[in-house]
């Protein structure tokens, strides 16, 4: 019963989207308010139905109902219940599920809460909602139905993939979709700005919120993902330039790049043009990424789906959409009218040369993604594009925008004095010498990259200082004077200092993990002792224990330094019965920034255990980084919040257009 | 400044930065991409010894063996041909004789693979799509890889492929 409501709960939300893409629409032709309204309704309700077609999988997911294909393939009645929960999306039907709820979500508060936009932009943006959400209801539906029955119900499950049975899951997709799906809202704005023909600084303003809410999320999924790889996968890598990651890093980019240029727009009405194409690339990638990982074109952690019609679905929404954005944008985007001018040098310059970087260092990452494939299908030969490559492309390019990063915010917008600026930077310009040159002396004879990279890390670091201690005459100004300038200092500002802070940050923790990282290898004995970076791991024994659903092997680590008893480490291995699988969960102990990090391989004839063994110096900073940029995003948005309401007499007139 | 010199300038700039990301991207592509083999394709090829390549097939059961420290050493086939291979490390837990592995390494001057990096990534019921796409290709392909995948009701069908998430290396 659940699993058909749920099914006809799905059904109606395609019906109300199908209506919500056309009714507005036509409204807003006909100038008709009531027409227009109508995408308000639809778009609430379509998140009614999508959410209780959603509630309806967790609850035969929960109930662990085995009569439906896709809880009998992913579950288990031994599961625990927050796997149960979690492993509704942990499959292709449920994850594509998501995906739509989340799109409903968007389109929901941008009905509730958009009641500050023009009648005819909302009705636009939500029906242009509507049409992704149609093409993604109509995907579910005919290709990938968490809902169908099998006709002989077995009496177990076959279980989630072991991998995936980890709080990581939890968290992971919720947020990077949070992401990808958001920047579905900046891209219905951009249509509808096209279709209007019609776009202004309000335009961005509106706009901005809604990048930053989907740039926050996609930022934190991206962090989480990586952390949890990195403790999941036993082999403490944290990044590994995998298509699929490589499918979450482009929209990010291209976010990022939107967030930037729609500053200029909005402050400075300027690169109208340039930011709606960003907006329609970026919800492109994310749509790109979501191609590539659900259609099973490339094989990984993450690709749950290989069918072809699928995949062949999915192409087509993503070239109807892709190449119907484009054309719209060609035949319209010369209509939008030119806006302010600015000096090369000045602070829409810099944001200039930030979106300059970061799309083209998108587009290296696009070209070492759909390379392989394109080789593959047109040469017929196989290759991978891996690190090596990226680091000789994209770090280069990174290196140069992050270079650049301090200068941006402290320039003045129209016309920058690039002079001045380089010396009010010359104390974090300063610092990071100084770091240089303490680092390089400190590890002679290393690489000289990292002691180079690390000092621009400071420097980015203490740029976003600089940046705030000049806002606030910091040292210049009596210290009462500079808390009240603090005070009142606007929200975007500490939140653009956060952000940034948190690129050197998460430089400064990839360059000391990639490069001081020591490993251990070999066989332990109980009783053996491991020696790595100054830390003792004595092996005490090996235990078993039976879990829910599966076997565990236990070993049991005494870990000291310099004779103190610090810890005790287990890392496992888990063997699952069901999928005749195994995993490997790492023990992890935590030192400042640093980890120790432990990971079991085979036990041998003589009862010695396989062991790997990491010291990962700085090796959270990575993480940190991330969380800090997250941070800023959401200090910004506070901000933001505040600003939305002020322009209220260009809001009035525009309200009133309709009735014209 | 005039618009006309302001737009020079940023087409300039931009026309840089590509240029300059363009000589990036292909000066990294004459180093530092890897091709895939099999054990036939190393063979036709004579591929030199020191180039970095990925070689795929299926484990030769029986082939395995352990030595000290983690050293280990099996041999890569794919139904004509076959390479040994060298490793130190631990394996990937799916790791198993008789399934598919991906391998990246190069030769070394007695025609053993040194391996610095194993891949398994599959299950009882699925082995890497580069290694069943060469299989194929060859014609070595037997039926019972793909039967679970291609064969039975539209649930068995999902099941063989909701199985193919076992990534691990």
């Amino acid at each position: 019963m659940i699993a058909e409501a749920g099914h006809y709960a799905l059904v109606l939300a395609l019906a109300l989207a199908l209506i919500q893409s056309f009714v507005p629409m036509i409204g807003a032709r006909l100038r008709d308010p009531a027409l227009m309204n109508v995408a308000r309704s639809t778009a609430l309700a379509q998140l009614l139905f999508v959410g209780a077609s959603f509630i309806a999988l967790v609850t035969l997911h929960v109930n662990s109902d085995f009569s439906v294909a896709n809880v009998y393939e992913n579950s288990h009645s031994m599961k625990p219940l927050i796997y149960k929960i979690t492993g509704v999306w942990g499959n292709h039907e449920g994850s594509m599920l998501l995906w739509v709820s989340i799109l409903a979500l968007f389109g929901g508060l941008v009905a509730a809460f958009g009641n500050n936009l023009p009648l005819s932009l909302r009705a636009h943006v939500l029906s242009v909602q509507a049409w992704i959400a149609s093409a993604f209801y109509l995907f579910i539906l005919i290709t990938s139905n968490p809902f169908l029955r099998i006709v002989n119900p077995p009496i177990e499950g076959r279980d989630l993939n072991p991998v995936l049975q980890d709080i990581g899951l939890a968290v992971h997709p919720p947020m990077l979709y949070l992401g990808y799906v958001g920047f579905s809202i900046s891209f219905s704005f951009a249509i509808a700005a096209l279709i209007e023909g019609r776009i202004d600084a309000a335009w961005a303003r509106w706009v901005r919120p809604w990048t930053l809410v989907a740039w926050i999320f996609l930022t934190l999924g991206i962090a989480m993902g990586s952390y949890w790889a990195y403790y999941e996968l036993g082999w403490g890598g944290w990044w590994f330039w995998d298509p699929v990651e490589n499918a979450s890093l482009m929209p990010w980019l291209a976010g990022t790049a939107l967030l930037h240029s729609a500053l200029v727009m909005e402050k400075r009405n300027a690169l109208k043009v340039w930011t709606i194409l960003l907006s329609i690339l970026t919800f492109s990638l994310s749509l790109l990424g979501t191609f590539l990982v659900r259609s099973g074109v490339i094989t990984s952690v993450h690709a749950f789906a290989n069918d072809p019609t699928r995949g062949v679905f999915i192409l087509l929404i993503l070239c109807l959409f892709i190449g119907g954005s484009l054309s719209l944008f060609a035949g319209r985007a010369t209509a939008l009218k030119q806006g302010g001018l600015f000096a090369p040098i000045s602070r829409e310059g810099a944001l200039v040369l930030n979106n300059l970087l970061l799309t083209v260092a998108c587009a290296v990452v696009l070209f070492g993604t759909l390379y392989p494939l394109a080789m593959e299908v047109l040469a017929d030969f196989k290759m991978s594009v891996g690190a090596p490559f990226y680091n000789l492309t994209f770090v280069p390019l990174f290196a140069l925008l992050l270079l650049a990063v301090p200068f941006g915010p402290m320039l003045a917008w129209k016309r920058g004095d690039l002079l001045g600026v380089t010396q009010r930077l010359l104390a974090a310009g300063v610092a990071g010498l100084v770091v240089i040159a303490i680092v390089w002396a400190w590890t002679r004879g290393g690489s000289a990259l990292a002691p180079l990279a690390i000092g621009l890390g400071v420097f980015v670091i203490a740029g976003a200082v600089t940046d705030i201690a000049e806002r606030t005459g910091l040292l210049r100004l009596p210290f009462a004077t500079t808390l009240h300038r603090a005070r009142g200092l606007p929200r975007s500002a500490w939140g653009t200092a956060f952000a940034h802070a948190g690129l050197g940050v998460a430089l400064i923790g990839i360059v000391c993990e990639t490069t001081w990282n020591s490993e251990y290898i070999a066989t332990m004995k109980p009783n053996d002792v491991a020696q790595v970076a100054g830390y003792d791991l004595k092996l005490d024994g090996l235990l078993e224990r039976q879990g829910p659903n599966y076997r565990e092997m236990i070993a049991q680590f005494n870990v000291s330094r310099g004779g103190d008893a610090l810890s005790v480490m287990t890392p496992s291995k888990r063997s699952f019965t069901t999928r005749g699988s195994s995993t490997t969960e790492a023990a992890l102990l935590t030192r400042g920034a640093s980890q120790l990090y432990i990971s079991l391989g085979d036990v041998t004839a003589e009862g010695a255990i396989a062991v790997r063994i990491y010291h990962k110096p700085m090796v959270l900073m990575i993480w940190w980084g991330p969380v800090l940029m997250a941070f800023g995003g959401v200090l910004s948005l506070s901000d933001r919040r505040l600003r939305v309401g002020a322009p209220k007499p260009a809001r009035a007139k525009q309200r009133l257009q309709p009735a014209e | 400044m005039t618009r006309k010199q302001r737009r020079m300038t940023i087409i300039g700039g931009s026309l840089a930065v590509l240029a300059l990301a363009a000589a990036l991207v292909l000066n990294a592509l004459r180093d530092s991409i890897v091709f895939f083999s099999t054990p036939t394709m190393v063979a036709e090829k004579h591929v030199q010894p020191g180039k970095r390549f990925r070689l795929g097939g299926l484990v030769q059961p029986g082939s395995l063996q352990r030595g000290d420290n983690l050293a280990v050493t099996f041999e890569v086939a794919d139904g004509s041909a076959k390479l040994p291979v060298a490793y130190k490390g631990i394996l990937p837990d799916l790791f198993r004789e008789g399934q598919g592995v991906v391998a990246e390494g190069a030769l070394d001057a007695n025609g053993v693979f040194k391996a610095d990096t194993v891949l398994a990534k599959h299950d009882e019921t699925y082995m890497p799509k580069d290694v069943a796409d060469a299989l194929k290709k060859q014609g070595h392909w037997k039926d019972d890889y793909g039967a679970q995948a291609s064969g039975g009701a539209k649930p068995a069908a999902t099941t063989a492929q909701g199985n193919s998430q076992g990534a691990v290396r």
